[in-house]
């Protein structure tokens, strides 16, 4: 295999690994800060007990995010040079930034959250708590930041020629809010919040099915339905507002997201369908005009499609493209029709009647994890054969003086060592969510005798 | 070029980047130090403390090494294409590592079983040893330089990085590590486990000297162009003469037990070696072995004036904001360590 292509799936391998983990903690945090926060409120002990369990299952997600993270840092370096030279000035100041400001602030803040419960008072440690989520929210701003750059460049211009051009930058806000940044980093926080919300709703989905904990659970489940009530409407939002600028700023992308070949006909929007790249055409049931209309208002403009583009200056997979982003879009529709059912049911006062429905959100727990997945392959599929958007092609961007063998010896080692690391991960969020949301030393405020009643009658 | 103060500006940025590393190492060094020691301690109980020794703060501790490598690459982008991508093989090792300590750290105190803590902590040990031995091998490289051509891509082949010199250069930063560590440690113990680890810092102080004074002479007879600065500018004499006093005051105070002085000359003598480093280089960064002419220096890898600029004005702002938690953090977890249900 090529060089290139062993470079990008390495890297595609790892940021996709890093990616399961950094959602969660920053969905976490949010959760964690609330419960904290109504634990300062009401002094009820319940909500420290939940705060403290959730913090249990964030180390481990934030120790695994941080370990996968130095990774993606080092390999812009390593499999990237030519890109690292070629983008450093502008992008590097972005990366450096997150170190600074973000990193700095989240792993400051992290030892008092895990290890100060006994050491500072409740007031420090909710502070405490709001600096590592606040952190893990700046850590998306910069990344998303340089990887919209990349989608869409501004502020910046290229100086030398051939293999010595370089970007450098000139205006360094027009860099920040690059014509995608803000809807990208809106989308992607929505999408995290997402996923560290049904993971809160699965695990205490599973204890009240379980009749176990049921006080406890109950509360903490309402708390994250509401935060995954608001985001997964939100998300539409969001999402939209996203295509609205993948629209203008890279209208070859959003072709291939609806698998639209024809410039001079109207666009149609899909529900599901396969794209055949040969004859160029898409089978499914579809809206005809659906995106025409969501972009112009207008159900008969035509839209510029993929035919539009010389072949080697538009993406080729064009199928996977338009799965990956139809996976995303089906499962935030179903988010949104799940939570709202939820909230409706809690409003009538049988939230907790349904036992499908508590079985549903125990498996919810993938939509967001798929979709955040699938929204990625479809945004950076999408954008090749560029590695900067118009600017410089993925084919050129990669480490000249390492051979194939290299990368394809770092790559069985991050395989194997991933592999590893999520079997881990499984096993021991298994154990703690078995283990439930008291300490051992809080034995005497565990609600033994009440629990085994409980379990006996469910029997 | 435009100037800061009478420096110019990838100068400034130059220092920065010292800074952080050398921050980064008195940092992590004392864990990774830490860390190396383990298997040394042989009871559960002893472990346990030492492991909680770093708790609360080695992970803040490693975000010195992704700021480091985010100010190298916002900063000398060419530096860090061409010293990353021509020492891929340790850097990719450097990485898992970093993994396996991390997730050691983590896993270890999740179950009871002896087999299972055995397991992390012969992870945790050898990845502590390793990662300090690989950043020494790093440097050992820079410090001869690398097979770098005109296009500032490395035509060297990728076997090249393990050499004797980089090797001694690896066990010399590993030693002073463990020896920073174990003053760490002892600052953070007491009883039995105290008396043990002090025996264990005044061999360690011993093997540390005994490997410099080899790495000195070995710089000194094979890499003489390193000395050239010195030997020029006699002044700068001043550098080697200060490292050698804070290195010849760590067992003195040692001895007297003033461990945290003892801490504050081994964190001194990193800075002072990393200075003279520093200085023994500039203004390159990378030596290419092929052509001098091909060296990637401090000017011809730097980005542009402008960037530069931005980030300056950052670490003006953010410097002092990462000052004030740090130190409140390790004010929180101040004094010996007592063992809770939050601990490893
Ligand atoms: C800051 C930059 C950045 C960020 C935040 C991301 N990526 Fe990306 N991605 C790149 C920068 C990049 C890149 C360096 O530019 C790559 C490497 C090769 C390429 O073409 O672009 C890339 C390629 C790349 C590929 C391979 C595409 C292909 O070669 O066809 C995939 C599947 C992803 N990325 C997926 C992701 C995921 C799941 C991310 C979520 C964290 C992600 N990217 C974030
Ligand atoms: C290629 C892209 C990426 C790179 C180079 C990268 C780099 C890093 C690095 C170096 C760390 C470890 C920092 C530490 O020690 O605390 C980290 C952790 C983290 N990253 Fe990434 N990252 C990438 C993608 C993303 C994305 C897209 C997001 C968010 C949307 C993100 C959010 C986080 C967060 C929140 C953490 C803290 C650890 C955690 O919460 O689990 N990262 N990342
Ligand atoms: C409900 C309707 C949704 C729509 C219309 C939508 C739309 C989009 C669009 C157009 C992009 C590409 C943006 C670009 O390339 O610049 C995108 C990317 C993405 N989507 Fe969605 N999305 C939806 C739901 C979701 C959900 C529910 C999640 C996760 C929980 C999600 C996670 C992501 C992620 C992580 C990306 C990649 C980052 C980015 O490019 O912004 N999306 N989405």
């Amino acid at each position: 295999m090529d060089t290139e292509i062993l470079a990008r799936v390495q890297f595609a391998f790892t940021v996709s690994f890093h990616y399961i983990y950094p959602p969660l903690s920053i969905g976490l945090g949010l959760i964690m800060v609330i419960m904290e926060g109504l634990y300062l409120k009401t002094g009820d002990k319940i909500y420290e007990t939940m705060a403290r369990f959730w913090t249990r299952i964030f180390a481990l997600t934030f120790g695994i995010g941080v370990a996968t993270g130095i990774v993606m840092e080092f390999e812009f370096g390593t499999n990237w040079a030519t890109y690292s030279r070629y983008v450093g000035d502008v992008f590097g100041s972005a990366l450096a930034a997150e170190g600074i400001f973000a990193f700095a602030l989240e792993s400051g803040f992290l030892g008092v959250l895990l290890f100060g419960w006994n050491r500072v008072k409740p007031p420090v440690h909710f502070i405490a708590t709001l600096g590592v989520w606040l952190g893990s929210m700046f850590s998306a701003v910069w990344i998303v930041v340089a990887n919209s750059w990349q989608q869409t460049p501004a502020g910046y211009h290229i100086v030398g020629t051939g293999t010595n051009a370089r970007a450098e930058i000139t205006d360094f806000w027009a860099m920040v809010f690059n014509p995608s940044s803000v809807d990208r980093l809106l989308h992607v926080w929505v999408g995290a919040i997402l996923a560290g919300a049904f993971l809160v709703l699965s695990v205490h989905g599973y204890y009240l099915l379980k009749g176990r904990y049921i006080e406890i659970s109950q509360k903490a489940f309402k708390i994250a339905l509401v935060v995954a009530t608001i985001f997964s409407c939100s998300q539409l939002l969001t999402g939209h507002e996203s295509a609205n600028g993948v629209s203008k700023n890279q209208p070859a992308k959003l072709a291939a997201f609806e698998g639209h070949y024809d410039s001079l006909a109207k666009a149609d929007m899909y529900l599901l369908g396969w794209v055949n790249q040969e004859k160029k055409e898409v089978y499914g049931p579809k809206i005809p005009g659906g995106l025409s209309f969501l972009l112009h208002y207008d159900f008969k403009t035509p839209v510029t499609g993929l035919n539009h583009y010389a072949d080697n200056d538009r993406p080729k997979a064009v199928n996977a493209i338009f799965q990956f982003y139809h996976i995303m879009i089906t499962l935030g529709m179903m988010m949104i029709g799940l939570t709202l059912l939820a909230s409706w049911l809690w409003w009538r006062g049988k939230l907790f009647n349904y036992r499908w429905l508590l079985k549903l959100f125990v498996f919810a727990v993938f939509m967001p994890q798929i979709a955040n997945q699938a929204g990625w392959f479809a945004a950076e599929m999408g954008r090749q054969p560029w590695v900067v958007y118009g600017l410089l092609r993925t084919s050129d961007a990669f480490s000249k003086s390492v051979g194939a063998q290299q990368i394809l010896f770092s790559l069985i080692m991050f395989t194997l060592i991933y592999v590893l690391l999520f079997a881990l991960f499984i096993y021991l969020l298994d154990r703690k969510i078995k283990h439930g949301p008291y300490d051992d030393s809080d034995i005497e405020s565990r609600p033994l005798q009440h629990e085994i009643s409980e379990v006996v009658e469910n029997r | 070029m435009e100037t800061f103060l009478g420096i110019d500006y990838p100068t400034l940025w130059f220092l920065v980047v010292g800074a952080l590393f050398s921050g980064y190492a008195i940092l992590d060094g004392f864990d990774l130090g830490a860390g190396a020691w383990h298997l040394f301690f042989r009871k559960e109980e002893s472990r346990r403390i030492a492991l909680n020794a770093i708790g609360p703060v080695w992970d803040g501790n490693e975000v010195w090494l992704v700021i480091g490598g985010g100010a190298l690459f916002a900063g000398f982008p060419i530096l860090y294409a061409a010293m990353f991508s021509a020492m891929y093989i340790p850097f990719m090792l450097f990485l898992a590592f970093l993994i396996f300590r991390a997730v050691s750290i983590e896993f270890r105190s999740k179950e009871p079983m002896p087999w299972w803590r055995m397991l992390w902590d012969i992870c945790y040990c050898i990845s502590s040893a390793m990662l300090g031995f690989l950043l020494g091998v790093v440097l050992g490289n820079i410090l001869q330089g690398i097979a770098i051509g005109p296009d500032f891509e490395y035509k060297g082949s990728w076997l090249q990085f393990i050499n004797p010199y980089a090797v001694m250069v690896g066990l010399t930063t590993l030693s002073l590590f463990m020896v920073h560590g174990a003053i760490y440690l002892a600052m953070k113990t007491e009883g039995r486990l105290f008396i043990k680890i002090t025996l264990l810092l005044k061999r360690a102080i011993l093997f540390f000297v005994v490997v410099f004074v080899i790495t000195t002479i070995l710089t000194l007879l094979f890499i003489p162009h390193l000395s050239d600065h010195l030997l020029s500018n006699p002044l700068l004499l001043v550098i080697p003469l200060l490292a050698f006093l804070s290195i010849a005051n760590i067992p003195r105070l040692v001895s007297k037990q003033k461990y945290r002085y003892a801490f504050f000359f081994s964190a001194l003598t990193m800075s002072l070696l990393l200075i003279l480093v520093a200085v023994e280089l500039y203004p390159v960064l990378l030596l290419s072995t092929i052509n001098p002419a091909y060296s990637i220096t401090v000017h011809n890898s730097a980005s542009s004036v402008k960037s530069l600029k931005i980030m300056l004005l950052f670490v003006l702002i953010g410097a002092p904001m990462v000052g004030i938690y740090t130190l409140f953090v390790y004010r929180t977890f101040r004094g010996k360590v007592k063992l809770d249900e939050t601990s490893y």
